[in-house]
């Protein structure tokens, strides 16, 4: 894919986040996505790309009134719309389409009209992992950790700093769920989820959505904000089953993700000003500061510890808040987009000022899946 | 009411070698004719490279501790709480997901590359499931 032939124009978040009883899941998509149209000026009829996960993408055509000539359903989890990304940005490119719409909302907390989720039974992970008592997400994507620690001399202290810095960040901005600040000492004395994981190193688990419009860069100007180009993007999956990662001092599809965008983008971890690291539990800004290649894996707890991703730190990282502090619906990968675009618009509420490169990356299941979005304001 | 039940496999026709040796007391894996990689979860081919000649065997049973957590919310059925879920690497190279008996829950019994040894928990008649407990010896 070339740089800077598609850009995001329309960009926007549910109405409200948090706890929404009062709307369904389908209800929370087409809030976000009118706000997304609203954003940029468009109606349904413009539309004629559909990218979404969990949900079906007829479903979303339908209850929008879209009539699509390129359609993405792929499901990997969290991060499935960075891959609506990179899909939608070759889409436009190959001329399948114009205008892509990209939508994800969740009623995580208030489970009004959420699709199931369950493992079946007889699949390898029914079979060979569930018998064991996994059960939901703080059971399972903790698991590599101990060894992570172990292998790169990471302290349970480092590993808390992450929950503490991202509340730094997440009292800056109205729209976090969580903002009174939090010291190592409360996260390594808050109620045990599943050791070594505490209840302030697991995300939040909120109502919510969001969703952004793509076109091509051309076109892009014509739209009301300052158009955020996808400048570089990359992909992968591993494995369903959290045991059978290859390694866990690392993740291998985070490992093919990251560098894959960063080659394609053309730039060095020295351009970029603002990071997103898709982060359910704790650990996760860790893998990801060493898997994208920003350091050796065994700088990363130091790096966090001493501050360097804070507000007015070197590199800011989760400048929402993060899954951990900002809002998690159960899929957070929509939200780490929706604040890279803000902050390359210079919109944020915690505005990384002169920000001209975001790099967004996002995990998909239990390190199932990766998918890295770079974006930049330049042209 | 009774208590809702653990997770049960349902087994499928290309993991019943696994399940059936389960219950005769053997830990079995698989083994590609042509490479010789051992692999899990069960597949009737190599997932290294591709081949369709693959044999069954009895692994040693043998592993270390690879990595876990020690669960306690939320409440798995049928388990009680806490309850370390780990992963074992197994001496004939792949590793799988086990829970840890006859020790401790507590991370100071669970040293991460402490030897483990396979044995078998019998649910019921119809599932015997491989676990790990600390090697003895």
């Amino acid at each position: 894919m070339r740089r800077n032939q598609v850009a995001v124009v329309g960009a926007a978040e549910t109405t409200k986040l948090g706890v929404i009883p009062d709307m369904s899941q389908i209800q929370l998509h087409a809030d976000a996505a009118l706000n997304a149209m609203a954003d940029c000026g468009l109606k349904p009829s413009d539309i004629d790309g559909v990218a979404t996960a969990v949900e079906s993408p007829q479903q979303i055509a339908h209850y929008l009134g879209i009539t699509p000539s390129w359609v993405d359903g792929t499901s990997v989890g969290g991060c499935s719309f960075m891959l609506h990304v990179r899909h939608a940005a070759a889409a436009i490119e190959a001329g399948l389409c114009k205008t892509v719409l990209i939508t994800h909302a969740e009623s995580g907390k208030s489970m009004i009209g959420k699709l199931p989720r369950s493992i079946p039974a007889d699949s390898l992970q029914g079979q060979f992992e569930a018998p064991y008592g996994i059960y939901g997400p703080p059971s399972q994507f903790p698991i590599p950790v101990l060894r992570f620690m172990k292998t790169w001399g990471i302290t349970h202290e480092q590993l808390a700093m992450v929950a503490v810095v991202q509340r730094e960040w997440a009292a800056k901005n109205p729209r976090a769920t969580m903002k009174d600040p939090i010291t190592v000492a409360d996260v390594l004395n808050s109620r045990m989820i599943a050791y070594p994981f505490r209840l302030l190193q697991c995300c939040l688990v909120t109502d919510g959505g969001g969703a952004l419009i793509m076109t091509s860069a051309d076109r892009a100007k014509d739209f009301p904000h300052k158009p955020v180009y996808v400048l570089g993007t990359g992909e992968s999956v591993e494995t369903p089953m959290v045991s059978q990662m290859e390694s866990f001092n690392s993740s291998r599809a985070f490992k093919v993700a990251g560098p894959t965008a960063f080659r394609e983008a053309g730039i060095s971890h020295s351009d970029v000003d603002h990071l997103m690291i898709y982060d359910a539990f704790a650990h996760l800004p860790l893998f990801g500061l060493g898997d994208l290649g920003f350091m050796p894996y065994e700088e990363t707890g130091k790096f966090i510890a001493d501050g360097n991703t804070r507000p007015g730190g070197k590199l800011p990282l989760n400048t929402n808040g993060g899954g951990l502090s900002y809002m998690h619906s159960g899929m957070y990968g929509m939200y780490a987009l929706q604040e890279s675009v803000r902050q390359m618009r210079g919109i944020a509420p915690a505005q990384v000022e002169g920000a001209k490169i975001s790099v967004c990356h996002g995990v998909g299941g239990m390190f199932a899946a990766s998918g890295t979005i770079i974006f930049t304001n330049e042209k | 009411m009774a208590e809702p039940a653990r997770a049960r496999p349902k087994i499928t026709p290309e993991t019943q070698h696994y399940w059936d040796g389960a219950k005769a007391g053997e830990l079995r894996l698989q083994r590609c004719d042509s490479c010789a990689h051992a692999y899990f979860p069960p597949r009737p081919f190599c997932p290294k490279c591709g081949s369709r000649g693959v044999s069954v065997f009895k692994a040693s049973g043998k592993g270390t501790l690879y990595s876990y957590v020690i669960n306690h919310r939320p409440l798995a059925p049928g388990f009680t709480e806490p309850h370390a879920i780990a992963v074992v690497e197994l001496e004939e190279g792949p590793r799988m997901m086990s829970n840890i008996l006859d020790c401790p829950q507590t991370p100071e019994a669970l040293e991460l590359d402490m030897k483990l040894e396979v044995t078998f928990q019998k649910i019921d008649d119809n599932l015997t499931l491989p676990q790990f407990r600390p090697a003895k010896g």
